[in-house]
């Protein structure tokens, strides 16, 4: 059995005909991921306790004769900004480093009800702020195709141990890209869905308007299991989304003749690269599938970088300041009032990002300042999301590159918070209207490193988005 | 320059972070540039344009409200094992009113 290349489908397979147990597969993935994690440091830490629990469940599932799950036995890792009770969940910052939480996320309870195996926690940008993985306060993750690149970011982790074979499926999470720039990167598929899909609770919040759960999978196939599994209606978070729930998995492997497809132009304006040339010969491939290709504008997305960065920044300011030293486990030694004590504490446990954010988002929020930067990038928020409205009347969805440059060498860009929020050009238009998109892997440049297909679609049409990415991923051999 | 150091440490204080001389100057640099790029939305005319706090989806105003019903949350006990300093069931903090 080749750990590397498991599918949620062969584990199933495996489990009913016996081959292997839960446990036996839990144990031998766990062996795996301790002993490969070296290489990336993707994970943070493992939960074998908790993973051969749920390991146990499944088998006693199976030996009563119950439908196992839809994740049976499945090794899952889960990104440290998502809460597991009992599992330390540090969100990559010194401030959380001991943190235990007294509750389990929603798409964590959910995903173990279905059989899901959770091996560990994998690291990520501190608060899921980042598009590199090097602001994580426990060591950047490395990228498993090119070592000396990043896996993206933020949610570089769970990209990681997915392309490197340490989980089968992972969770992320993704804010302006935090999940389709490392599935792009690492060569996996990296689903964001609709704003509302899946229920934020328990997901530690970055920017509340904007923050989703998604998955991880190495192939459109596994993503779309695990989707379904996490996502609905969840009265715990009062912006879950009440849509129906369809079954995603039935719609791979319809035709997508017909199917009318967007190309914005503004997205390919100077996308002369190897990038642009791979995403050119991925657009031909869907015309072979007899997708219908047609030009599209979405005038504002030169807008959308300033956009976010106000309002992320803003929704962090405010999100942020429960890490006072009271309640989260880090605490500044030396301080003789109240006041002190708050602003050493954050002073010495936040890193530098999480600083510049807090402090970018505090100040557009500030009095005199607020009309100008943060109610005017809602304005913009609201041109950006019309843009697409517009566009979905005349197209089914809108295809484009995640990033406009492959896996980028560690340290880079890191002393450039401009330049790397720059890098987020084209995913943080999809995040700020808030529908479903997802990476799709669209081939390698010459020098072996992957590059994601974006595919974007209207909102809730998840469905659609999967569709048209297991044609292509079928069409084009591009499997991680 | 869109911010001066003093705007910076004025925004410190407001954010409750303590930020050495070096970060200071730092910051006041990184803030600068970036508030200096966002300008860039004042090239777009938004009179008449509704602002979007967030994307909403279609439901009844009260879809989300539930019945009023006690149910447990996470105990007092729980609560308090993540505090740095707790005692007789509260958190601890430094003395905030002077005798």
């Amino acid at each position: 059995m080749n750990l590397a290349s498991l599918t949620i489908s062969r584990i199933r397979q495996g489990l009913l005909a016996k081959e292997f147990s839960a446990v036996e597969l839990a144990n031998e993935a766990l062996r795996f991921a301790e002993a490969e994690n070296p290489k990336t440091n993707a994970y943070l830490h493992f939960c074998p306790e908790r993973a051969l629990a749920a390991a146990r469940a499944v088998d006693e599932r199976l030996a009563k004769g119950e439908d196992p799950g839809p994740l049976a036995g499945v090794p899952v890792a889960v990104k440290d900004v998502i809460l597991t009770r009992g599992v330390r969940t540090t969100c990559a910052s010194r401030l959380l480093a001991h943190y235990i939480p007294p509750y389990d996320a929603t798409a964590v309870v959910r995903l173990e009800r279905a059989g899901g195996v959770i091996l560990g926690k994998t690291n990520c940008d501190e608060f899921a702020m980042g598009s590199s993985n090097e602001n994580s306060a426990f060591g950047p993750v490395r990228n498993p195709l090119a070592p000396d690149r990043v896996p993206g970011g933020s949610s570089g982790g769970s990209a990681a141990a997915v392309a490197q074979g340490t989980a089968v499926v992972a969770l992320g999470s993704d804010t302006g890209g935090s999940i389709r720039q490392p599935a792009s990167f690492c060569g996996v598929v990296g689903v964001t869905p609709t704003y509302g899909r899946v229920s934020r609770y328990g997901l530690t919040a970055f920017a509340s308007s904007l923050d989703h759960i998604g998955p991880f999978a190495r192939n459109v196939r596994d993503a779309a299991t695990l989707l379904g599994v996490i996502a609905g209606r969840d009265e715990m978070d009062s912006t879950s989304a009440f849509a129906p729930l369809p079954d995603y998995a039935a719609a791979l492997g319809e035709s997508v003749q017909g199917m009318r497809i967007g190309l914005p132009k503004e997205y390919f304006a100077g996308l002369g690269s190897e990038t642009g040339g791979l995403i050119q010969q991925g657009v031909e491939v869907l015309k072979g599938l007899g997708c219908r290709v047609q030009e599209i504008s979405l005038p504002h997305t030169e807008y959308a970088i300033p956009c976010y960065y106000i309002i992320c920044t803003a929704e962090a300011s405010s999100n942020l300041a429960r890490y006072d030293g009271v309640r989260y486990t880090t605490r500044s030694g030396e301080a003789p009032t109240l006041i002190d004590m708050y602003r050493n504490t954050r002073g010495e446990g936040f890193g530098a990002e999480c600083k510049r954010r807090i402090m970018l988002g505090t100040y557009v929020l500030s009095a005199g300042y607020y009309d100008a930067y943060y109610l005017k990038a809602q304005k913009v928020r609201t041109l950006i999301y019309q843009d697409f409205v517009r566009a979905f009347e005349e197209v089914d969805a809108v295809v484009a590159p995640v990033s406009p440059f492959p896996a980028f060498k560690l340290g880079e860009k890191i002393d450039d918070p401009l330049a790397m929020y720059l890098s987020d050009v084209y995913t943080i238009t999809g995040s700020l209207a808030g529908i479903p998109c997802m990476s799709v892997p669209c081939g390698k440049t010459s020098e072996g490193l992957p590059v994601g297909m974006q595919i974007l679609a209207r909102h809730f049409a998840e469905s659609d988005m999967f569709r048209l990415a297991a044609a292509f991923e079928k069409a084009g051999s591009f499997f991680a | 320059m869109k911010i001066t150091e003093n705007e910076v440490r004025y925004v410190a204080a407001l954010s409750n972070l303590t930020l050495t001389e070096a970060e200071l100057e730092r910051m006041a640099r990184d803030l600068d540039e970036i508030l200096t790029y966002v300008d860039k939305l004042n090239e777009l005319d938004t009179s008449g344009v509704e602002p979007m706090a967030q994307v909403l989806f279609d439901a009844e105003e009260t879809a989300t409200l539930r019945d009023d019903i006690e149910r447990p949350t996470v105990s007092n006990s729980e609560a308090l094992a993540n505090a740095p300093l707790s005692g007789a069931g509260c958190f601890k903090v430094p003395k905030v009113i002077e005798r």
